[in-house]
Parts: C-alpha cells; sequence; structure tokens
C-alpha cells in the first residue's frame, strides 16, 4: 500500500457532473426568472441562489470522501445502513408534511430528507451483502436476500405516501442482473408492467383474443415437450388472470389520485385541467420549444407557471422550451455518456464491491433519469422524482453527489482493494 | 468486457434515443403544442377608440363623447373582507349584487365582466379610493354619446349594443358581442366613419392570469385609430325653431337648400330628447317610446306616406304643359261639376287654376293626359297614359327611394299598370277608375321628404340634387351627390311658380306670406280616412330660391292653415334671420287650427 498506487479520480466523470450540475443550475434560475424582479442568479432568495450553494456543499462533501479511508465505506455499509433505516422510520413519527409527502425532517429552516440518502446506504449495504458471496450465479435465496435490503426501505418510503422515490429501488434488479441473475426475471417484469398498461389501453375482449392467440403461436413453435406446454399454459392463465383482475388491482391498489394519474398518462385529453394538467403543461412547455428553442430566459409555459414544480421535478420543461431538441438531445446524451463511463468505470473494478456499487450508482442514476423525462414527456405517470444533478433540492442533489463521489474515491483505489 | 454490461449499456442507449425521438415528435413534428403555448400566454386586449363627433353646418358642437366608469369583476379573485360596506359603498342590495355576480360567474370566472355600469360621478372618487381594499373588482373608463341640445333626436339616431341577430349578420368580423354601434340616425348611417378602428395589443400573462409584460415587445399591437368626425347639412338654429313650431302636434317638416340637396332642418313630431337613448338610460327609456302611441321613434319625415294632395297639381301641371295638352294662355272653363270643389266654377289657366287649386280643372288636364286617343279603345289608352304619366312622376322623385344617406327611407308610391291591373283586373280600368290622381290623392303616397325636394326641383327649375345630411366626414366633403334632371322644358315653369307666388299671395297660403321674400307655395288638405292632414310645400326666394320646404301637420285640416303658417315661419327665421310676425308665431304654438 504505497502513494503512487492510488490513482487519482475519473476526471471524465468528474467534468461531467460539474457540466449536469451547472446547467441544471443556469436552467433553475431561467424557469423563476422575471423580467420584472432585479434579482439576480447569486441571489439566496431565488432558487439558484440556493442551489449554488448545494453546488458547493456537494463539492465540499465529495472533498471529505476523497480524504476519507476508501475502506470505511465496505467496514461501515451496515451501519451506515441501519441509521439510514433507523432515520426512515423515525421520519414517519416526527417527521414533517411535504406536499402530501411525510419524509421530511425539520431543523430550524433547514430541511432534510432521509429518503434520499437511503438510497445511498442500500447500495452499500446490498454491494456489502453481494460482494461477500462467494460463487458466480446468485442462488434464489441469494437474490430473495438482496431483495430484502431494497425492499425495506422501499416500504418505509412508501408509507411515507412518496410512491415515486420508493419506485426507483426496483432499479436494483439491473444490479442483481449484472450479478448474475436470470435474465428471465427481468424479462417477465418487463411483460407484466407491458401487460397492465395494455390492459389499460386495450378493450378487454380484445387482449384476451390477442393473448390466446399469442400463446397458440407460441405453442406451436416450442410444443415439444410435456414440460414447455405445461408452461404456457401456465403462463397464459397468469396473463389471463392478470387482465382479468387489473380493474381489481386499480381500485383495491391504488388511491385514487394515483389511479388518475396513471389513467391521465394513457389519455391526458380526458381531463385536461385537473390530472392531466400537469402533463398537458409540461408537453406544452417542451413541445412549444421546436429545434433551438425560445432562447434563454425567453420561455414563457414555466416561469409563468404554466408548468408545475418547474425548478425541481419538471426542470426539464425549461430546457425543452428554451433551447429546444438540441437542448434536450444535448442532455439526454450527456446523461448517457456519463452512465455508460460508469458501466466502464464499474467493469474495471478488482473488488466486487466496488463494482456492484458501481451498478447500483448506474441504476439509480439510469432509473432518475428514464423515468423523470419520460414523466414530462408523457410516457410515464407522474411521480415526483428528480432529475439528478438538475433539479433543485439540497438533498437530492447531496445524495447523488455522494453516490458519485463515493464510487470515484472506490476507483480510486481501484488497485488497493484488489490486494484485500 | 462482461456481456451483462453491454446489454445494461445497450439498454441506456436505447432509452436515451427513445426519449430523443418522443421528444423529436413533440418538438419537431408535432405543430399543436407551440399553438397551445401561445393560447397559453397571450392575452389580447382590445383598445377602444373614440367616435367620431357630430356639428351642424356652422361647427356647433351637437354630439360628443363623455366619460362615465364601469365597475368590473373578476369572480375568481373576488375577496370582500366588509361586505356590508362594500354594498354600502356600491349602494346595492345584496339581492342586486348576488345576482349580478351571478351573471358574471356564468360569463366566465378568470374574465372581467362589469357588475355596475356607469358608477355615479359624484361617488366615484370614494368609491375608487376605498376599492384597493377589495381584491377582484376594478374600475374602467368608458364613454357614452351626450348631446349639446334637445334636438334632432331622430336625424343623429343612437348608439347601443350590439344584439345578437345583428352580430351573426356581421360578416366583417368586426364586432364582438357587448360591442357598441350606431343603432338608426346618422350614428347607423355613417357607423363605419364614426366608430374608427379598434386597436389591439397583445399580452402576456401568467397561470393565474397576471400580467407578464406585452407579448413579441408589441410587435402585433396597433394603436385605435379615432373615429372621423362628421358634420351636418343641418343648421341647428332652424332646426330647434322648427321643432319648437312642431311642439304639440304630429306631423314633420323637411326643409332643404335647393342648389346642394342639403338638408337644413328636418322634423318628426313627437320627438325625444336624444339622451334619453344615451349609455345606460337606453334600457329604461326605450321601452315606454317603443309602446308611446304616437310614435314618437318613428321618424315621419322619411318613414310616414301621405298622399300629397294638391301640392300635387304643380306635378300635373308641368306633365301637362310638357305633353302639349294645355299650353300657358289656354283657358278652360270648369262647370265645377266633375269633382268636389272648393274653387268657384269659371275659367281657369295653369296659373289661376293652381292660385285656386281648382279640383275641376286638374280633373280635365288629366284627363286629357291620359286619354291622348294615342288607342281608339278608352281602356288601352288609359294604360298608355299612364305609363307616360307615370314616367313622368317618377323623374319628380316620386315613388323611389330618393337616396338620402340616412337609413329607413321610404319609397312611396306611385302606382303602375300592373297594379290596376290587379286591383280591377287586366283591361278593366279606365280613367274614370283613376281620377283621384289628379288631384294627388288615391292611391299615391309620398314622404315629407319627397315633398321638400319636389319644391326644390322646381324652385330650380327642373332638376334636384340627391338631398343629404351629411357635408364632411373627417377632412373629407361629402360633396359629388346626383343631379337629377326631369325631362320638362324649364320654360314651362314659369306659369306654374307664378301660380305659386299667388298662392302665397293671394290664395289659400296667405299665412306663409312675408313681406319682400317671393315664397311660392302649395297648400294640400290631405284626404285621408281621419281628419284632413295639413300639408304646404314652397320654396323661396322665386328666382334665387335658397330654401325649400314641406310641412304636413296630421290631422290639423286646411293646409292654408298649420302647414303653411309653419312654413312661412320657417322660411322667414331662415332667410331674415329672426321672424316679425310673431301673432303668426302665437298662431302656430297655440296649435287650434280647426273653426
Amino acid at each position: 500500500m504505497t502513494k503512487t498506487r492510488e490513482q487519482s479520480s475519473d476526471p471524465i466523470t468528474i467534468g461531467l457532473f460539474l457540466l449536469l450540475a451547472l446547467i441544471g443550475w443556469v436552467n433553475i434560475y431561467a424557469a423563476e426568472y422575471d423580467p420584472e424582479s432585479s434579482v439576480g442568479m447569486f441571489s439566496l432568495s431565488q432558487s439558484s441562489g440556493k442551489q449554488l450553494l448545494w453546488i458547493g456543499v456537494s463539492l465540499l462533501m465529495g472533498l471529505f470522501v476523497y480524504v476519507a479511508d476508501y475502506k470505511f465505506f465496505d467496514s461501515f455499509a451496515y451501519v451506515v445502513y441501519g441509521i439510514i433505516m433507523l432515520l426512515l422510520v423515525a421520519v414517519l413519527f416526527f417527521g414533517k408534511e411535504v406536499s402530501g409527502a411525510q419524509s421530511w425532517f425539520q431543523i430550524g429552516s433547514f430541511r432534510l430528507q432521509p429518503s434520499e440518502f437511503a438510497k445511498y446506504a442500500t447500495l452499500l449495504a446490498v454491494a456489502k451483502y453481494l460482494s461477500e458471496l462467494k460463487q458466480k450465479t446468485l442462488e434464489t435465496r441469494q437474490i430473495i436476500f438482496a431483495a430484502v435490503l431494497f425492499l425495506i426501505p422501499m416500504a418505509l418510503t412508501i408509507l411515507q405516501r412518496d410512491a415515486g422515490t420508493a419506485l426507483i429501488y426496483t432499479g436494483l434488479i439491473l444490479v442483481l442482473f449484472r450479478e448474475g441473475m436470470s435474465p428471465l426475471v427481468l424479462i417477465l417484469l418487463a411483460a407484466v408492467v407491458a401487460l397492465f398498461l395494455l390492459t389499460l389501453l386495450i378493450p378487454k375482449a380484445v387482449l384476451l383474443v390477442g393473448i390466446a392467440i399469442v400463446a397458440l403461436i407460441v405453442l406451436g413453435l416450442v410444443a415439444r415437450t410435456v414440460k414447455r406446454i405445461a408452461w404456457v399454459f401456465i403462463v397464459t392463465t397468469l396473463a389471463i388472470g392478470m387482465v382479468i383482475s387489473v380493474d381489481f388491482a386499480m381500485n383495491e391498489v391504488f388511491q385514487p389520485h394515483q389511479q388518475k394519474r396513471i389513467m391521465s398518462l394513457i389519455n391526458p385529453n380526458a381531463d385536461p385541467l385537473g390530472v392531466g394538467w400537469n402533463v398537458t403543461q409540461s408537453k406544452i412547455a417542451i413541445g412549444s420549444g421546436g429545434l433551438k428553442g425560445k432562447g434563454f430566459l425567453e420561455g414563457t409555459q414555466t416561469k409563468f407557471d404554466f408548468v408545475p414544480e418547474q425548478t425541481t421535478d419538471f426542470i426539464f420543461c425549461t430546457v425543452g422550451e428554451e433551447h429546444g431538441w438540441l437542448g434536450t438531445f444535448t442532455v439526454i446524451v450527456l446523461f448517457c455518456i456519463l452512465l455508460i463511463r460508469l458501466v466502464n468505470i464499474a467493469e474495471r473494478q478488482k473488488a466486487k464491491f466496488a463494482r456492484i456499487f458501481g451498478y447500483g450508482v448506474v441504476s439509480i442514476l439510469f432509473f432518475h433519469f428514464m423515468i423523470n423525462i419520460a414523466m414530462t414527456i408523457g410516457l410515464f405517470p407522474v411521480i415526483g422524482i428528480p432529475l439528478p444533478f438538475f433539479s433543485y433540492g439540497g438533498s437530492s442533489l447531496l445524495s447523488f453527489s455522494l453516490m458519485l463521489f463515493t464510487f470515484l474515491k472506490l476507483d480510486a483505489h481501484r488497485m488497493q482493494m484488489l490486494q484485500r | 468486457m462482461n456481456s451483462r454490461s453491454v446489454i445494461i449499456k445497450g439498454l441506456v442507449i436505447l432509452t436515451g434515443l427513445g426519449l430523443a425521438i418522443r421528444l423529436f415528435y413533440i418538438q419537431l413534428i408535432d405543430p399543436d403544442y407551440e399553438r397551445a403555448a401561445e393560447n397559453n400566454i397571450v392575452q389580447k386586449i382590445l383598445e377602444y377608440p373614440y367616435r367620431g363627433l357630430i356639428t351642424d353646418r356652422n361647427d356647433s358642437l351637437l354630439v360628443y363623447n363623455t366619460p362615465v366608469f364601469d365597475l368590473l369583476v373578476i369572480p375568481n379573485q373576488v375577496e370582500i373582507p366588509d361586505t356590508s360596506r362594500f354594498l354600502q359603498l356600491l349602494e346595492m342590495t345584496e339581492e342586486e349584487f348576488l345576482e349580478q355576480m351571478k351573471k358574471a360567474k356564468k360569463f366566465s370566472y378568470k374574465l372581467a365582466s362589469v357588475l355596475v355600469s356607469q358608477l355615479p360621478n359624484e361617488h366615484l372618487a370614494a368609491i375608487q379610493g376605498e376599492l384597493i381594499n377589495y381584491e377582484g373588482f376594478f374600475v374602467q373608463p368608458r364613454t357614452v354619446r351626450e348631446y349639446t341640445y334637445p334636438s334632432l333626436a331622430h336625424t343623429l339616431g343612437y348608439v347601443g349594443e350590439i344584439s345578437l341577430r345583428k352580430l351573426k349578420q356581421d360578416t366583417t368580423g368586426y364586432y364582438r358581442g357587448g360591442d357598441y354601434l350606431g343603432i338608426s340616425g346618422i350614428e347607423k348611417a355613417y357607423e363605419n366613419n364614426l366608430r374608427g378602428d379598434r386597436g389591439v395589443s397583445y399580452r402576456m400573462v401568467d397561470a393565474q392570469r397576471v400580467a407578464k409584460g406585452k407579448f413579441r415587445n408589441g410587435e402585433f399591437d396597433t394603436l385605435p385609430e379615432p373615429g372621423k368626425d362628421v358634420q351636418l347639412t343641418i343648421d341647428i338654429e332652424l332646426q330647434q325653431y322648427a321643432e319648437k313650431l312642431m311642439q304639440g302636434k304630429v306631423g314633420s317638416v323637411v326643409a332643404l337648400d335647393p342648389k346642394t340637396g342639403e338638408i337644413l332642418a328636418m322634423v318628426s313630431a313627437p320627438d325625444y330628447n336624444p339622451s334619453l337613448l344615451s349609455g345606460k338610460k337606453l334600457s329604461t327609456n326605450y321601452e315606454p317610446l317603443e309602446q308611446d302611441s304616437l310614435k314618437p321613434l318613428f321618424n315621419r319625415a322619411l318613414q310616414a306616406m301621405y298622399p300629397p294632395g294638391s301640392m300635387f297639381k304643380t306635378v300635373q301641371s308641368l306633365i301637362a304643359l310638357q305633353e302639349g295638352i294645355v299650353n300657358p294662355e289656354q283657358k278652360i272653363y270648369c262647370e265645377g261639376d266633375l269633382i268636389g270643389d272648393l274653387a268657384p266654377p269659371g275659367k281657369y289657366d295653369i296659373k289661376r287654376g293652381i292660385t285656386y287649386s281648382s279640383n275641376n280643372f286638374f280633373f280635365i288636364l288629366f284627363r286629357r293626359t291620359m286619354l291622348q286617343r294615342k288607342d281608339p279603345n278608352m281602356y288601352s289608352d288609359s294604360r298608355i297614359g299612364l305609363t307616360n304619366w307615370r314616367n313622368y312622376v317618377t323623374q319628380f322623385g316620386l315613388g323611389n327611394k330618393l337616396g338620402v344617406d340616412l337609413p329607413n327611407e321610404v319609397k312611396g308610391f306611385v302606382p303602375t299598370v300592373d297594379y290596376y291591373d290587379r286591383m280591377y283586373g287586366t283591361r278593366r280600368w279606365k280613367f274614370s277608375n283613376i281620377y283621384s290622381l289628379s288631384i294627388g290623392q288615391g292611391e299615391l303616397q309620398v314622404s315629407p321628404l319627397q315633398m321638400a325636394n319636389l319644391g326644390a326641383l322646381l324652385g330650380n327649375r327642373g332638376h334636384y340634387i340627391t338631398p343629404h345630411i351629411v357635408r364632411y366626414v373627417g377632412e373629407e366633403s361629402s360633396l359629388g351627390f346626383e343631379r337629377h334632371e326631369v325631362e320638362i322644358d324649364s320654360a314651362h315653369f314659369e306659369p306654374v311658380l307664378q301660380g305659386m307666388e299667388q298662392v302665397v299671395s293671394i290664395g289659400s297660403g296667405r299665412r306663409a306670406y312675408v313681406t319682400g321674400l317671393q315664397i311660392c307655395g302649395k297648400t294640400s288638405t290631405v284626404e285621408n280616412p281621419g281628419y284632413d292632414h295639413s300639408g304646404f310645400m314652397a320654396f323661396a326666394p322665386k328666382d334665387d330660391p335658397k330654401i325649400a320646404i314641406a310641412v304636413y301637420v296630421e290631422n290639423a285640416g286646411w293646409g292654408g292653415r298649420a302647414a303653411a303658417a309653419t312654413a312661412g315661419l320657417i322660411i322667414e327665421k331662415y332667410l331674415k334671420g329672426e321672424v316679425s310676425r310673431k301673432y303668426m308665431e302665437t298662431y302656430v304654438l297655440k296649435g287650434k287650427f280647426h273653426d
């Protein structure tokens, strides 16, 4: 263990992080810009001013992570996980409710959202657990245990009535997939979601006939052994059962406002001033941007409050409106480059813990990126999750930065980790 | 590299690609979003121009605008901390207030509608001062028409809110619900000039409809263009005098300048004060005026139809002279037994016939005009005669609209061959069925304006200029009104005019006689189902006509009394500037014309 073995943090990733945070900061300023007020983008009375402060705090935190002992994250993974889970429980009793979700601690004028940090803690715990397994492929028992690690914070977040944040944990399926889980689970999950949406879109009778036809075709193709035939029958029966029970699920599992959000995704024009308002206005803002956009500070839909939550969950609307398709495309490309870079870094890890943690970071960022943007353009129900590094908000920015910097810290020590 | 990592990277790229494609579609392909964005933020504000002023021929201001203030409400912004104080301020009861609010809400929650129109001026300052305590209310200025004189109501017309029917008929697309426009008179006829052009400004508003500055720096904004001022041909002093003389009577006076066709005065009695139909008062006053049995809203000068009566004998004389049926010196002996007559039997020529208004003389004249033996059959000859006669009569501006620049002018009626065919059957009528026409009775119908125009035509010895009421629109002269010639040699006028002069000097129209003014006139005692109408038509001076006039006073008996006296006074007033014959004024004002 010599100093020379220690690598510097990956400059490409840090550059992408800074770029995204700065673009986000500029857009937060634009989203709130009022031509009649002379308050500048650095003023702390503005979200943009506060966000700049948070970017500074994030970098400071990055510095702390950089000087910390790299072994800390591995060693204290479960401890951190335990503490944060306790905080998640505590917030249910002592937390403050903000826009319907009881997920905030209020200390003076400072607000903290433990569920944001729970993602980080969960990544540590899952990485710790999986890295200590010896065999190459995962057994079902191990998958279930790993799943429990993230199902606990997921359940606690749902109890805080913050389904959006809870949904993000499903992204960790990608980690399990990378670590050897059968791809069938992924395919099955995708099929269930697809089928669920189809039942809402297509009349039931048509869908049932469709399933039957597909089943017959599959049967014709694969029916060589009794076992396969049995499988086709079982899957078909489950699918039909699901189609029939979707109404029941919609009514019993989802709350009315959640049902409406799902339905407004299917048909936003059904109630354009009610639940469909967010999606409709968000699409109008982005759609009116055209190729080049209306220009910096020239957007109207976001700063005139037609788009709700324009600095946080719907920050992408300002990009779309003021900078057009070139702007949105640039942001998407930046995120894709960052995610692929992180996959590459994860793959070069010699230590299993670092690799799994890296994939965790990729999964969390990827799901946020995908769901947030899909939500603003009407491809996904409106759930309140931020766009990483972009959206205004200290807790989320700190949490994402912490994940990223921790991973870079682990990467910087990848040669030393090998020796353990 | 791990194959599953490649799958994950592929997933990332596919997702990015999917999002980019979807964004490409909504940002570059689908045009709906851009339009929706503009609809969201752009608020169109109409700026109303001032309506043009109306003056008389001597630049006396007749109609102008006065600002009034409406109290408007935006229902979804309303906040009233102290209801009872608020109601007290507006002098409204709670029921009235709730009723108005209901209407406003029905119209729109987000847009302003009028809560109280025309706030009382004396409370305006107090209301405006206190209004800051109540959210959702604001005061907006508007203008209504104000009148200098309580005169000329029929000619000026009035302005009111556009009706649903008119809104649908409006093909220009200029008007919107709630707009004001000219509904009658000059206000209607010159609406396009008086109204000016609205300006439009576009401003941006946020989701709460709060203004956020001009849309695209006012690139599409236009300024309102004020309406053009209109100068009338009316002499307001003469008009007021004529109105005064007609007070308490039913009928009409029209005075023209024969040389130009300019209408100097136009009265329809009974009339009303034009300010009764201005602004807020319109809604309360219209109904009673409409219901009044004497029909004060009806402009008799243009819209009433009477038989011309003996005034028509001037036309009959000229046709006969032109047709060569009679020459100016020719005397015809009249027994006085062909038709009822007040003139004594004896020898009549044109001049004497007019002077004494001999019915029998004109009976004979008309018979000769009608039956010129162009066809041996009397029925056929009557048809030829009527066609020929009618051709002349219409040249005198009768039976058709004269084309005055005011709405609702009537055509009058000059019977045609077809008309009598329908009435009696084809070839089943002849002169003896229609002889009443000879003395301007029967089926003939004329308006007072047409009779005044006849006076102008006689004074001009054979032509008239289309009568009109507007001299200037803005800076532009509205000259160029058409000159209409009658196919009658000007020489034929002399005996007729001499007769008319004698009507005033020694005949039935002596009450119109004014020393020093050569007034030519003709009385009519118009037979009609009720009591006779009194009619008089004149021009003066004989050799250089400056005024032509027609007066009808309904059910006032002889033409020589009410109508001639009134016309004489108006001529005197116009040509001399004042009236010296006070006894005649008193006679007319007293209004007792029956024995």
